[in-house]
């Protein structure tokens, strides 16, 4: 009685532990993110665009695509805190409602390469054979095309406009992730426990959800941080070369190429939304860099 | 080596196979009546089943292909469907200026990434380190069409020292090759500075300086020339990032090269000049990384390929 007592105890000891160790795994990350000065400058770089895109209607006085003929090219004074455009169009307003496109280009664009490479990286890497040398040869062909040119070409043959540009920029980050999925994903396939799991009769499906999955995880986030920063210049890039969102529709790299030609007497038109542009990359670019630090197990 | 050379060279031919299906296939997979989309609309009935016929269209897809394919092989990639003439005639006259950028702004970004990580390496956890690192952050994460923008104010309008555009002087390519070349440099900077890191970590460093052997020659003899080898992987790679990146960049500085003629194209719908323009570009693209591949084993004596 005593020792069945005992053995309950114990069970329910390890129990109660098990979500205890598994939240101060989590917590042990997040106070490393807190630490790191890089990560926590790109969070407040990011919640700052982010918010003034989320306030947009609140931040701004003026209707973005609206043309006030008669405040043209005015440099930055308390009635347009960040100047007007050649359109006489607050650029304040602009800014603040371009980050709501030029943000959700990039996330979305991430979310597709995602979708997308992340169960061909998982299939490649744990089916292993032929079904891995059929997804790496597909990928070979995808990488032989320079990861921007390709994203023109896709433009190219369905036309411009963003929903297209979202596709486009998806569809060309699809090799990256999926290297990096099956590459963590045949490291964490040669681990016991996914042997174990094999033996006691689990079946591909569950292994792969249950344990392979989550162990793959932290490279994941840290590359989906960094690919948004990439995504986003891909996304403003093409909006500059005309491909993306059209006029008049306010978008940070739309924003740069038609302030571009006013250059020399309005230098306001274009350095601000390609202010914002490198602020919101920098932000991610960071916060993906201490991600990487505060996760990465060799660096502690 | 010359045996791994030509089984690399082997493993590339399906690749290419394969770039010139998907390359082919771009015209097929235009929504739509790809002719009508080439004439936008505006043609007659007539000129659409004489441009259908020019282009083969009406003939069986694995013709198409085949002919295709044929014609590529030896450099014809059909005609422009807004200037008449011969893509490849047209990609021939704009390919020297897109190498001769490409080629200034690998030069730009190797020299100044090097700089930096090694300063970086040497001066690792002091102010030299911190700055490097925070520059070649800022370098990654600027958008070139915008930092060009940035150059051409304040070294054309303000300073009055370099040409805005064009490609009429030598100094004509500064402006765009340190654009371009700057992201690329911020990449080597911190790849350079954790492999530099790495190697004087080693023993054969310790040993090196324990003989005696001036810091100097440490660093050049051992340091650099170890730390160098996973360097020349991520320049093939670069080569990507600088062949897309120079279709923004040519734009900013109207730079007569390949990526103002894809974008025109874009624009006109140019179906066969896009189709030219990117099976040169995955070629080119394809054959650095070889080349790159190859070099590994030339300068690391560790390497030998079987």
């Amino acid at each position: 009685m005593l020792s069945s007592t005992r053995e309950s105890d114990t069970v329910e000891a390890r129990a109660a532990a098990r979500p205890a160790r598994a939240r101060s795994h989590g917590a042990i990350g997040l106070r490393r993110v807190a630490r790191h000065r890089g990560a926590t400058l790109g969070i407040v770089l990011v919640a700052g665009l982010l918010l003034l895109s989320l306030l947009a209607p609140y931040v701004s006085r003026y209707d973005p695509a609206e043309p006030h003929f008669g405040a043209r090219l005015e440099p930055p004074t308390a009635a347009y805190p960040l100047g007007t455009d050649s359109y006489g169009r607050d650029v304040l307003s602009r800014v603040a409602y371009g980050g709501r496109i030029s943000l959700v280009v990039g996330a979305v664009s991430v979310v597709v390469s995602f979708v997308v490479g992340l169960p061909l990286g998982v299939a490649a890497g744990y089916a292993g054979g032929r079904i891995d040398d059929l997804i790496m040869r597909i990928i070979d062909v995808w990488l032989a095309f320079p990861e921007l040119l390709l994203a023109i070409g896709i433009v190219a043959v369905l036309g411009p406009g963003l929903h297209n540009v979202m596709l486009a920029i998806g569809i060309s980050g699809v090799p990256g992730v999926c290297r990096l999925v099956r590459g963590n994903v045949l490291a964490v396939k040669e681990e016991s426990y996914v042997e174990v799991a094999c033996a006691v009769g689990g079946t591909a499906m569950h292994i792969v959800r249950a344990h392979v999955l989550p162990n793959v995880l932290a490279p994941v986030v840290v590359l989906l941080t960094l690919r948004l920063g990439t995504a986003i210049l891909a996304g403003v890039g093409l909006s500059f070369l005309g491909l993306g969102v059209q006029p008049p529709a306010p978008e940070w790299g739309a924003m740069v190429a038609e302030g571009r030609t006013y250059l020399q007497q309005a230098w306001w038109v274009s350095t601000i939304p390609g202010a914002a542009i490198f602020l919101s990359v920098m932000g991610f670019n960071m916060f993906g860099d201490g991600l990487r630090d505060a996760l990465d197990p060799r660096l502690h | 080596m010359q045996r791994y050379a030509a089984q690399r060279l082997l493993q590339l031919a399906p690749v290419l196979v394969s770039v010139s299906v998907l390359v082919f296939l771009m015209v097929h997979l235009v929504p739509g009546d790809p002719v009508q989309v080439m004439l936008q609309d505006y043609g007659t009935p007539a000129q659409a089943a004489a441009l259908r016929h020019t282009l083969g269209l009406d003939r069986p897809l694995a013709v198409q292909y085949g002919v295709f394919a044929w014609r590529a092989l030896h450099g014809d990639f059909g005609r422009s469907i807004r200037s008449g003439r011969p893509v490849s005639g047209e990609i021939a006259l704009r390919l020297p200026y897109t190498l001769q950028l490409t080629a200034a702004s690998m030069v730009v970004a190797i020299a100044l990434g090097l700089v930096l990580g090694m300063i970086a390496a040497l001066q690792h956890r002091r102010l030299p380190d911190y700055a490097a690192m925070v520059a070649a952050l800022a370098g990654i994460s600027l958008p070139s069409f915008w930092f060009g923008l940035v150059l051409i104010l304040i070294f054309s309008y303000y300073l009055r020292w370099l040409p805005a555009a064009g490609a009429d002087t030598p100094g004509s390519l500064i402006l765009p090759a340190v654009t371009l070349g700057t992201s690329a440099a911020s990449i080597i900077a911190r790849l350079s500075r954790s492999s530099l890191l790495e190697v004087l970590r080693q023993e054969f460093i310790r040993t090196a300086r324990a003989k005696g052997m001036r810091e100097w020659r440490v660093l050049y003899r051992h340091g650099l020339r170890n730390a160098l080898i996973p360097v020349l992987s991520i320049i093939g790679l670069q080569v990507a990032g600088l062949l897309g990146g120079a279709v923004i960049v040519e734009t900013v500085f109207g730079w007569p090269g390949l990526g103002r003629l894809a974008i025109d194209a874009i624009f006109n719908r140019d179906i066969p000049m896009i189709q030219g323009i990117v099976l040169v570009a995955a070629t080119i693209f394809v054959a650095v990384n070889l080349a790159i591949d190859l070099l590994y084993a030339l300068v690391d004596p560790r390497i030998r390929y079987s």
